[in-house]
């Protein structure tokens, strides 16, 4: 099993990539509080873009409305929570459960009405703002005036029921991309993965070889998901409120496939690249204009967007595959 | 009575849609021709808007009358949009491109907040109260000019495309790319020249949208969903299928802001877009893509 795992991967990127984990590991002992905040935020959203990447990486479907299941997984759980006192980790399975169902519905409509490219995009964008305004009014969970968890406790760290201290947060998160990380690995390592990969390059052609693309694409949508879900429940219960307007916000959505696409749509190592330069910054761009007292609004976000630019004129393939080339990485995988 | 409230948000509504319909247009004719969707164009919209208030409040000229010179200066940026930056992404996948309009949509949205702020801002016109009265009818008389004004651009625009020549060549391009580079057509020439078009029309309803709603930043997110709502309910790349779409998601969104509550109104018009997508993916107007 680990021998298949790491087939055909160099040793310098394993070399590269334990101590990437070990620094990770060490960080919240070496990390103040807002360093740690940081990383969090930034492992937050390596996970949600290594999410996205599985559909639009690998089976190559741009959906510009993951911020649905975000929301979908955050309030399925931490309704759970609140109105029934059921535990985050069985309010996950539900979490997981309802984003799939969601995922499967809008993929099961599109593909079977043959809705692909920008308007299988759009679709997306509509799902999901149409799950914003719905649960503007949808009173059970609060409407558009938010929902809210009971504070979390942070002198006790409690695994079972998700509350404690921003390192145990941490530490959830930093699980949760590893695991994204390897389960991609091993999706992409796999038949589904390879037939992915021939739908994403032509859907025609891999039809023709017999490939069911309706149900594989099906599977990346619903795969895609459930694993974005699961990153609504660490939302809900990290930041203990949900409003419609900031989870489902498409804003959200694209906040989420910036970082793979800046590090490289398709590959394993770009949605985390993407994460760290991003959120790195962001709050690099942030600290520095507070110091100069240019505290302006949206020059910070001016700014993201020039560096936006730039990285997509000059890199167009994403950094990821630069620096791997730069790193002398570029084995079979890249 | 009632029958009269319902056929009053409904001209109201018509009219409304008819300017969203020449944004949408706008973006309906970039996509025609050069294939890819600009997901700046509700932020392009905000810029119009602004021209416009700042006309007005700076030397008072109407945003009716500015609509022509705002359309002008909305086509330089447009032109300059595609031929400095699109034309090389043009065979770049969608992805790309997307992010590409993207970064320039956030550019656009925070360059407009630090010059302006997050308040909102309004045209005050002389006429802003006036209405006109058709039997039991009471129509806003702004929303009146700007739904004609509307007609009377749509109307040229499609006179160009259908009669001249430089109208001709852009039909051209957009039926067969490698065609018209064969018979020596400038393909990234008109490509800029159709963007600015697109702007152009976008000029013009931002100009007569100022009029109609308060201007803040944050309405160019709003406008580019709504955009494309439109374009593909009537059906992209389809000229009269974006007047049509703008007129039945206005009429919607007024109706659905009279029957329920005005801030559910945009669920209804994604509603519409879902059952579009699904069952006539093309668009109400537009052709079956091969």
């Amino acid at each position: 099993m680990i021998d298949r795992l790491l087939e055909g991967v160099p040793r310098r990127g394993l070399a590269l990539l334990a101590v990437l984990l070990a620094a990770l590991l060490a960080a919240p002992w070496m990390a103040n509080d807002y360093l740690l905040t940081v990383l969090i935020i930034i492992l937050y959203f390596a996970y949600t873009g290594q999410a996205w990447n599985v559909m639009m990486g690998f089976a190559g479907q741009l959906s510009l409305g993951h911020a649905i299941y975000v929301g979908l997984g955050g309030y399925a759980a931490a309704a759970l929570y609140v109105h029934f006192g059921v535990g985050p980790w069985i309010g996950l399975a539900a979490a997981i459960a309802i984003a799939m169902l969601c995922g499967a519905i809008i993929g099961f409509l599109a593909f079977r009405f043959g809705v692909g490219g920008v308007y299988f995009a759009i679709l997306t964008i509509a799902f999901a703002e149409f799950a914003r305004i719905g649960f503007d009014h949808f009173r059970w969970v609060g409407g558009s005036s938010g929902f809210f968890l009971p504070v979390a406790n942070y002198s006790r760290n409690d695994l079972w029921s998700l509350r404690g201290s921003p390192t145990m947060f941490y530490y959830v998160m930093l699980a949760l991309t590893v695991a994204a990380f390897v389960l991609c690995h091993v999706l992409l390592k796999s038949r589904v993965g390879y037939y992915w990969q021939a739908i994403r390059e032509d859907e025609v052609a891999a039809r023709s070889l017999g490939i069911n693309t309706f149900r594989y694409k099906l599977y990346a949508v619903v795969i895609s998901a459930g694993m974005t879900s699961i990153a609504g429940v660490f939302f809900a219960f990290y930041y203990n409120n949900l409003f419609p307007e900031q989870v489902f916000h498409i804003g959200r959505s694209i906040e989420m496939i910036l970082g793979p696409i800046i590090g490289g749509v398709g590959t394993l190592f770009g949605p985390i690249i993407g994460a760290f330069l991003l959120t790195g910054l962001s709050e690099a761009m942030q600290n520095i204009l507070a110091a100069l007292g240019f505290d302006i609004p949206g020059a910070k976000q001016a700014f993201f967007g020039v560096c936006l630019f730039l990285v997509v004129m000059l890199l167009p393939d994403g950094v990821w595959p630069w620096l791997a080339r730069k790193l002398g990485l570029t084995g079979r995988k890249s | 009575m009632a029958a009269e409230i319902y056929l009053n948000v409904a001209v109201s509504g018509v009219l409304t849609g008819l300017v969203y319909g020449l944004m949408a247009l706008g973006l309906s004719v970039i996509f025609g021709v050069v294939r890819v969707v600009n997901f700046a164009h509700g932020e392009m919209t905000t810029i119009a808007m602004y021209v416009a208030v700042v006309l007005f409040s700076a030397l008072g000229l109407d945003p009716l009358v500015m609509m022509v010179p705002i359309a002008g200066v909305l086509f330089a940026f447009g032109y300059a949009m595609q031929a400095g930056l699109i034309n090389p992404f043009i065979n770049r996948p969608e992805h790309s491109q997307f992010i590409l309009l993207v970064a320039v949509a956030i550019i656009i949205v925070n360059v407009l907040l630090i010059v302006f702020g997050p308040d909102a801002r309004n045209v005050q016109t002389s006429y802003a109260y006036d209405s006109f009265l058709i039997g039991p009818l009471i129509v806003d008389a702004t929303k009146v000019y700007a739904g004609a004004a509307t007609v009377l651009v749509a109307a040229a625009l499609f006179a160009f495309f259908r009669f001249t020549l430089i109208g001709k060549a852009i039909r051209a391009c957009a039926d067969n790319y490698t065609g018209a580079l064969v018979v020596g057509l400038d393909v990234k020439h008109l490509y800029a020249l159709t963007f600015g078009l697109g702007a152009a029309c976008v000029g013009a309803a931002g100009a007569m949208l100022a009029l109609l709603v308060d201007v803040t930043p944050a309405l160019g997110p709003a406008y580019t969903l709504l955009a494309f709502i439109i374009v593909i309910t009537g059906g992209l790349g389809s000229m009269p299928g974006a007047l049509l779409g703008g007129i039945l998601i206005g009429l919607t969104e007024a109706m659905a802001g009279l029957f329920f509550t005005p801030s559910a109104k945009s669920m209804f018009s994604f509603g519409l877009l879902v059952l579009v997508l699904l069952f006539r993916p093309q668009g109400i107007l537009g052709k079956r893509l091969s």
